[in-house]
């Protein structure tokens, strides 16, 4: 009676889960070996691949814009993920006021997070257009400075990248505010009266409380900077003097247009081992920085 | 304490105010900037509210492309996705939460660990796939994978919303002769209906601000979403900027009104999937 109920729930448990196990085998995990095999192949994307060893990896190494591509996201990334940090983080305490208006803030600081990339990307090169955009219009009115050319400088075009990614910060800022409003009253109160002041409750309270969101946070931020794509494809498509050249844009051009797919794969295995062995060392020091209330 | 009543209401209501108008600038520049003419758009001092407003831009706008078949491509592929995701996302999710089985802890951290995989890794070999079949320049290839997925996140959720309903439900109606798939379709799916609403919101914020997949597989511009038509106001040296910035504030409506009804929940949900450990 007993097994075969249990028969029965593994037999019901795998039926549910087939769409999702069929999908995960196809699009998935085979996709993994498979890129892992083109690495070390020449393709094109039509008949079969021809077996290179590691020809597509050595040539890499000895590719200027592979290491430009590399060294422009490692860029981005180290400016746009503490930014990114910082300013979603102050905006979960500013969204955190005791304020009778305070869902009207929260609504607009978090609305440019759900606009489409493409328009986000337009709408900022229009911002930041040299001469007839807001931002240079803004610099030269109220401070009588010009204004650098931003998309089309090859100094400023990160910055301005990493600048456009901080209109999005609203949609980290509502998961630190959950987490925020999550920390016991009790706690907060408690360290009041023993005459905490605001930057103790602050790093010795909430900090702590928060940390397994900002794990969370700092991983989701990493991946995203790694894999930045679309408003680059847009807004500059690698542009000036191939200062904006990011990983994944130099990837798709080798993958789609130059059907180099076998070097496309390297790359991305490439960028894969990167991304797990950062996310590896942040996880193993989380064990010191994170605190997991017991439950 | 007079002080510290200041200092929050006082200067933290303006600190909110100017970061808001910050945070609100470039949509309004984006609006104000699609009902201006050529003159207006590159005159200095900046130009904040035309007069009159051209809101004539809006017409010349959808006719700069084919606009209403790019709505109708878009909202095709979103609808598609709608409906793959409602499908594959909560029987998944109800295996490893409500099915009492031995692989089920093993599936979910599969599932969970999927997050960990940029998208370019697999992006190569599913491409391949797809051209075999000859899906290329058709939407098969944006809509058929969430028929067998789902999303992570969303199956997240799922499980999360499942593990609330008291396991006596569904025992009642086992003892009462009804079968797995019964239990999950006709008392399951109505319980978790406002989630499954959340998601189809999600999902449809997903695929219609969606910009490398139809990149990549819509190559005949008749099968163009409206994300890959936007870039269709700009030539190689000259930006049709009225035109571009009214076409955008179309696009961007849609997911304005998406999130209008999403953003509690999404505070909620976060609250609810115990990401706070």
């Amino acid at each position: 009676m007993k097994a075969s109920t249990s028969r029965r729930n593994t037999l019901y448990g795998i039926l549910f889960a087939l769409p999702w196990i069929i999908g995960f085998l196809a699009f998935t995990a085979y996709p993994i070996f498979a890129s892992l095999y083109y690495s070390f192949t020449e393709y094109v994307g039509i008949g079969t691949p021809k077996w290179i060893g590691s020809g597509n990896y050595y040539n890499l190494f000895h590719d200027d814009l592979f290491w430009t591509s590399l060294y422009n996201t490692i860029y981005y990334v180290c400016l746009a993920v503490p930014i990114g940090f910082v300013i979603g983080l102050g905006l979960a305490l500013l969204l955190n006021m005791d304020l009778k208006e305070i869902g009207l803030y929260r609504t607009l600081v978090y609305l440019p997070y759900v606009l489409p990339a493409v328009a986000v990307s337009f709408i900022w090169l229009w911002m930041l257009n040299p001469y007839f955009g807001l931002v240079n219009l803004f610099l030269n009115t109220v401070f009588h400075v010009q204004g650098p050319g931003w998309f089309s400088d090859p100094k400023w075009a990160k910055p301005a990248f990493v600048m456009l990614a901080q209109w999005g910060a609203g949609g980290s800022a509502v998961i630190f505010l959950s987490a925020i409003k999550d920390v016991p009253r009790e706690l907060l109160e408690s360290a009041e009266i023993d005459g905490a002041g605001w930057w103790t409750k602050f790093s010795k309270i909430i900090i702590p409380m928060i940390s397994p969101v900002i794990l969370y946070h700092l991983i989701t931020a990493l991946f995203g900077g790694f894999q930045i794509f679309t408003t680059a494809y847009i807004a500059t498509n690698g542009g000036p003097a191939n200062s904006t050249l990011f990983y994944v844009l130099y990837l798709y051009r080798n993958a789609f247009q130059y059907s180099k797919m076998g070097y496309a794969s390297a790359m991305a295995w490439i960028l894969f081992v990167l991304v797990l062995i950062i996310t590896l060392i942040i996880f193993k020091t989380s064990a010191r920085w994170v605190f997991y209330r017991g439950g | 304490m007079n002080l510290r009543w200041f200092l929050t209401k006082v200067v933290g209501r303006i600190v909110l105010f100017l970061v808001s108008i910050i945070y609100l600038v470039p949509i309004f520049w984006m609006f104000t900037t699609s009902i201006k003419d050529m003159s207006q758009v590159m005159a200095y001092p900046p130009v904040w509210w035309p007069n009159p407003p051209k809101w004539h831009n809006y017409i010349e706008a959808v006719n700069y492309i084919p606009f209403g078949q790019y709505t109708l491509n878009t909202i095709i592929i979103a609808a598609g996705n709608i409906a793959g995701v409602l499908f594959s996302a909560p029987l998944v999710a109800y295996s490893i939460s409500k099915i009492k089985w031995k692989g089920r802890d093993v599936l979910f951290l599969i599932i969970l660990s999927t997050i960990l995989i940029p998208f370019p890794v697999i992006m190569i070999p599913v491409f391949i796939i797809f051209s075999r079949l000859g899906w290329i320049n058709t939407f098969r290839p944006l809509i058929i994978p969430a028929f067998f997925g789902g999303g992570a996140f969303n199956i997240f959720l799922l499980r999360q919303f499942f593990m609330t309903i008291p396991e006596e439900l569904s025992d009642a109606a086992r003892i009462d002769g009804a079968s797995e798939f019964g239990i999950y379709s006709r008392i399951m799916l109505p319980l978790i209906k406002p989630i499954l609403i959340v998601i189809s919101l999600f999902t449809f914020l997903g695929s219609w601000n969606d910009f490398m997949g139809p990149l990549i597989y819509l190559q005949n511009e008749a099968k163009y979403t409206l994300a890959l038509g936007l870039q269709m106001y700009r030539s190689t040296n000259y930006v049709e900027w009225p035109l571009l910035m009214a076409a955008a504030t179309i696009v961007v409506i849609p997911t304005i009104i998406a999130f209008y009804f999403t953003q509690n929940t999404i505070v909620e949900s976060v609250t609810l999937t115990g990401l706070k450990g």
